[in-house]
């Protein structure tokens, strides 16, 4: 049976993993190679690399850092944050990524999740879409969630999907960094629009935060930050808690 | 020493990280005459079955004399598929044909949320029934139900060559293994621990021809 996944994320500015809440006040959390490497251990399924600053210095920075997180995990390794072209995307991928996560660049191009789809396979490429609720709906946002996109989530993440995405990266900038819970109802409303898997980001505090994602969100991967690297939340502890509530996954 | 056979689909960086760090010595050869001077062959893969268009002729003749000839091949992801006869996927590209079968779509299932492609870590089972049992050189060292990295839209039917089926929706070949010629469905150089062991054990069988 397919498992659930689990995702640690590590937003990297400069070459170091840092964390804010609801995308501000960062500080750092460590040095990325170090804690892909003490996550692999503890059976983490899937590492993100989402390069936060994306100035032309950080550029070969962050190739450097993906290539030197790819020397010490055997894992599926996601990159994103300022991929706004076909080559932005080479660059990772020869970097040692096997995804490409777009965000901005996807809305303003649509056509970018094709070409890479085209050039990479479906498989290696991820939209990713930060939301927040706004009445009955979810509000897109982009640029690192300071600009409105005028779009909803789920009509969007349809579109993705019809474009070429392999998986939507999904976070509720409402529960960013706040340990409170994912949003689950946006969660599921995304899973239950499109056929590709959804990763839900944002809010995970507990191990109780991902068997609800699992259950009511409909997700098929949880993705979280702050509480792996501060290990607050254990990534064994959690796959173990997981087991026990008979939702399967990889130990 | 080990011909990587790129032909296009995909990257490629993944799979020579791993064939490093488990210290194997592999190049990639720039044209089929060259395969000879090569004691095994792994074909990698990502992607579309179109993509093996770029196999037919000289390297699909050249890759299929050495394999008649004994020499180990490892066929990964879409590098398995290209083992058997085709792929619905492109009907009019013949794939190696050295095992019997086509390649078909998976099916999801809405109601049980299994979607397509079917992407993640899913077990492995092994098969007790067939000529080839437990007794295979890929799975050696390895627990029945291990978990491993799959991504694929595609896959090949359970058939005699199948050591190891996995299940989504249904029931598809995960690993084969016939005489001098192995695939696995899914990314050994993604699957951690147990994706290591298993191109360690291709090595292991490379090593001894």
């Amino acid at each position: 049976m397919l498992t659930k996944r689990i995702i640690a994320c590590m937003d990297v500015r400069d070459g170091h993993v840092v964390k804010g809440v609801k995308f501000q006040q960062l500080r750092h959390a460590g040095d990325p190679a170090e804690l892909a490497a003490r996550y692999n251990v503890e059976g983490i399924d899937e590492v993100v690399i989402l390069d936060i600053t994306a100035t032309l210095e950080s550029r070969r920075a962050l190739a450097d850092t993906i290539h030197a997180v790819a020397q010490r995990i055997f894992l599926p390794l996601t990159v994103g944050g300022g991929i706004r072209s076909e080559g932005d995307a080479a660059a990772a991928v020869d970097a040692g990524a096997d995804k490409v996560s777009l965000n901005t660049a996807a809305l303003k191009h649509p056509e970018l999740i094709t070409t890479l789809a085209r050039r990479y396979g479906s498989q290696a490429v991820i939209v990713a879409i930060d939301a927040k609720r706004r009445g009955d709906g979810f509000a897109v946002y982009v640029r690192s969630g300071t600009a409105d996109a005028a779009r909803d989530a789920v009509e969007w993440a349809r579109e993705a999907e019809s474009r070429g995405a392999g998986e939507i990266l999904l976070t509720s900038m409402d529960r960013d960094g706040t340990l409170s819970g994912f949003d689950c109802e946006m969660t599921a409303a995304v899973a239950d629009a499109v056929n590709i898997p959804v990763i839900a980001s944002g809010g995970a505090g507990t191990v109780e935060h991902f068997c609800e994602v699992f259950t009511r969100g409909h997700a098929d991967a949880g993705l979280a930050a702050s509480i792996f690297h501060s290990g607050s939340v254990g990534v064994g502890e959690l796959k173990r808690y997981l087991r026990g509530q008979r939702i399967p996954v990889r130990l | 020493m080990i011909a990587l056979i790129d032909y296009g689909a995909g990257n490629l960086t993944s799979v020579r990280k791993a064939l490093t760090a488990l210290g194997a010595e592999y190049a990639t050869p720039a044209s089929p005459d060259e395969l000879k001077r090569f004691s095994a062959l792994i074909v990698p893969g990502v992607g579309n079955f179109e993509a093996t268009r770029a196999l037919v002729g000289p390297w699909r003749d050249a890759i299929a004399g050495e394999v008649r000839g004994g020499k180990p091949l490892f066929g990964i992801c879409l590098g398995m598929q290209w083992l058997f006869e085709g792929s619905d996927e492109a009907p009019d590209v013949p794939g190696l044909g050295v095992l019997p079968g086509r390649v078909t779509r998976l099916q999801g299932d809405a109601d049980k949320r299994l979607k397509i492609p079917h992407v993640g870590w899913n077990a492995l089972s092994f098969r007790s029934r067939g000529p080839y049992g437990y007794h295979t050189a890929l799975l050696r060292a390895l627990d029945d139900g291990a978990h491993v990295y799959f991504t694929h839209s595609f896959a090949a039917p359970v058939t005699d060559a199948c050591v190891a089926e996995t299940r989504h929706a249904e029931t598809f070949a995960a690993v084969v293994e016939r005489d001098n010629v192995f695939g696995v469905q899914f990314h050994p150089e993604k699957s951690s621990d147990a994706g290591l062991q298993i191109l360690r054990n291709f090595l292991e069988v490379a090593r001894a021809c």
